[in-house]
């Protein structure tokens, strides 16, 4: 028996960790999201088409915009000294994936920019010139496999980024695991695929980006298995973190909300999509929406509350 | 180069806070939070107990994960001593470093930075001890040179028992506590 007691108290610190709340978790969804996105508009741009047909690919870069807007509005929320933030962009910490994210994020900005500019038809630039022929330009073969490569290798450094950034913080055994980046990086595909086939203008389109989802779903539960045998088989302080989600303050929340509503169900109802039993739906996407954020709640909040035991 | 680091012996230390109270007045520690504390530990079953009274703060780690997890570079190993210190103006209030560190050193200055221990280094670089181990009653807290080995603190270490908190969180901490 270890009793301890202790004279600290300081805000966001005791009695257990809490330095992030809503934000981060938000931030992190919306990163995910935004980086799936910009992975399967990639893969998409890549895909023969015929001229003039729409694809959900036009489309997808203005949301990326919007959202990544929105995250980062969530994470500067975050920060306690924010009128220093400019300070991330004086320097390159090799060693801290916080300041590689920021960075990546500012490569996400052009990238979803330029694929933006370049699915305006002709005629709304006709009041600048110059920005419509480097539009037209933007539109040509060359360019479009060019920005396709960038959309793809940007998104998937984002993504992964966003499971780094936890798992680099070792003093919370819960998120020190190497599983973390890509089943965010999954998570945000999901998430991208979901919110894609919901908006595709074309039936096949839309249903080959649900078999995308539901092979990520599948792979995304594939990782957390992993994530939590890795935890369980690692040592004892490790196996107690993950104790939070296997018994702990943090079980329910994580196994209805994240696992059985946010996996198992679309995943189900997603499959009866495709095979032609069911009509297509909204209530699958936004399940997987939704298990999505609720991934990041609870390993944001649950790794926060997990410590290294030893006295 | 000096490499600065703590023994506080844990049979003198008798949990006063003298060494709490030194620290927020030497420092001006804004009310509500602190950068060293006395914690109590309380081990084994009735009636084999065992209390063992440690003073805590930054431990000035080896391998410092505030400082590698840190975005700006504000969290630093100064040249002088191998300190581990904040560049406040640097600082984004990011709280990446409280996240990092095992101990709970860290917390957020009410003017948005992350702050903790500095081992005093305005009055070490003057020649004097840290605000806390100047004024311990007890004279249970010795600093120096863990370079040096015939400083005091190195005499220490060689000689007795000791251990460091959380060991197997990776860190190396500088702070040794005398058993």
């Amino acid at each position: 028996m270890i009793e301890l007691l202790t004279t600290r108290h300081n805000p966001l610190v005791d009695p257990t960790l809490h330095v992030w709340e809503w934000q981060i978790p938000v931030y992190l969804f919306l990163g995910g999201w935004v980086a799936g996105s910009m992975v399967l508009t990639g893969y998409l741009q890549r895909q023969a088409r015929a001229p003039g047909q729409p694809s959900v690919s036009d489309r997808l870069p203005w949301i990326g915009l919007v959202l990544i807007s929105l995250g980062m509005g969530a994470l500067f929320l975050d920060l306690e000294h924010k009128l220093y933030v400019w300070r991330m962009y004086l320097t390159l910490q090799p060693l801290s994936p916080m300041s590689w994210g920021g960075w990546i994020l500012l490569l996400v900005y052009p990238v979803l920019a330029l694929g933006a500019l370049a699915t305006l038809a002709d005629g709304w630039l006709d009041r600048w010139p110059a920005l419509a022929a480097f539009a037209r330009q933007l539109k040509s073969h060359t360019a479009t496999r060019w920005l396709s490569l960038a959309n793809i290798v940007v998104g998937i450094a984002l993504g992964i980024y966003t499971g780094i950034l936890l798992s680099s913080l070792g003093a919370r055994p819960l998120w020190a695991s190497a599983v973390l980046g890509p089943l965010f990086l999954v998570s945000g595909l999901s998430a991208g695929a979901a919110f894609a086939h919901v908006i595709a203008p074309g039936h096949d389109e839309q249903e080959q980006l649900i078999r995308f989802d539901n092979l990520f779903l599948m792979t995304e539960l594939g990782l957390i298995a992993l994530f939590l045998i890795g935890h369980l088989t690692v040592g004892a302080v490790h196996a107690q973190s993950a104790q939070l989600l296997l018994g702990g303050p943090f079980t329910a929340v994580f196994w209805v909300l994240v696992v059985g509503l946010g996996i198992l169900l679309p995943l189900a109802i997603q499959s009866l999509m495709v095979a032609g039993r069911i009509p297509h739906t909204v209530i699958a996407p936004l399940l997987v929406l939704l298990g999505g954020l609720a991934l990041r709640f609870v390993i944001v909040y649950a790794g926060q509350y997990s410590e290294w035991i030893s006295p | 180069m000096a490499r600065f680091g703590m023994v506080i012996d844990t049979k003198k230390c008798v949990g006063c806070m003298d060494c709490v109270v030194a620290c927020k007045t030497e420092n001006d520690v804004p009310d509500g939070h602190c950068r060293d504390w006395i914690s109590q530990r309380l081990q084994g079953e009735m009636p084999d107990l065992r209390l063992t009274i440690t003073s805590e703060r930054c431990n000035h780690c080896e391998s410092p994960p505030c400082v590698t997890c840190c975005p700006t570079g504000a969290s630093h190993v100064q040249d002088f001593g191998k300190v581990v210190l904040v560049d406040h103006d640097k600082c984004i209030g990011c709280k990446a470093c409280l996240a990092a560190c095992p101990y709970g050193a860290r917390f957020i200055h009410p003017d948005g930075y992350a702050d903790k221990c500095t081992f005093c280094m305005h009055r070490v670089e003057r020649g004097l001890a840290p605000a806390c181990v100047d004024v311990c009653p007890t004279r249970c807290m010795h600093f120096g040179d863990l370079d040096d080995p015939e400083s005091e603190v190195s005499r220490l270490i060689a000689t007795r028992r000791h251990f460091v908190l959380k060991p197997d969180a990776g860190t190396r901490p500088r702070i040794f506590y005398l058993e």
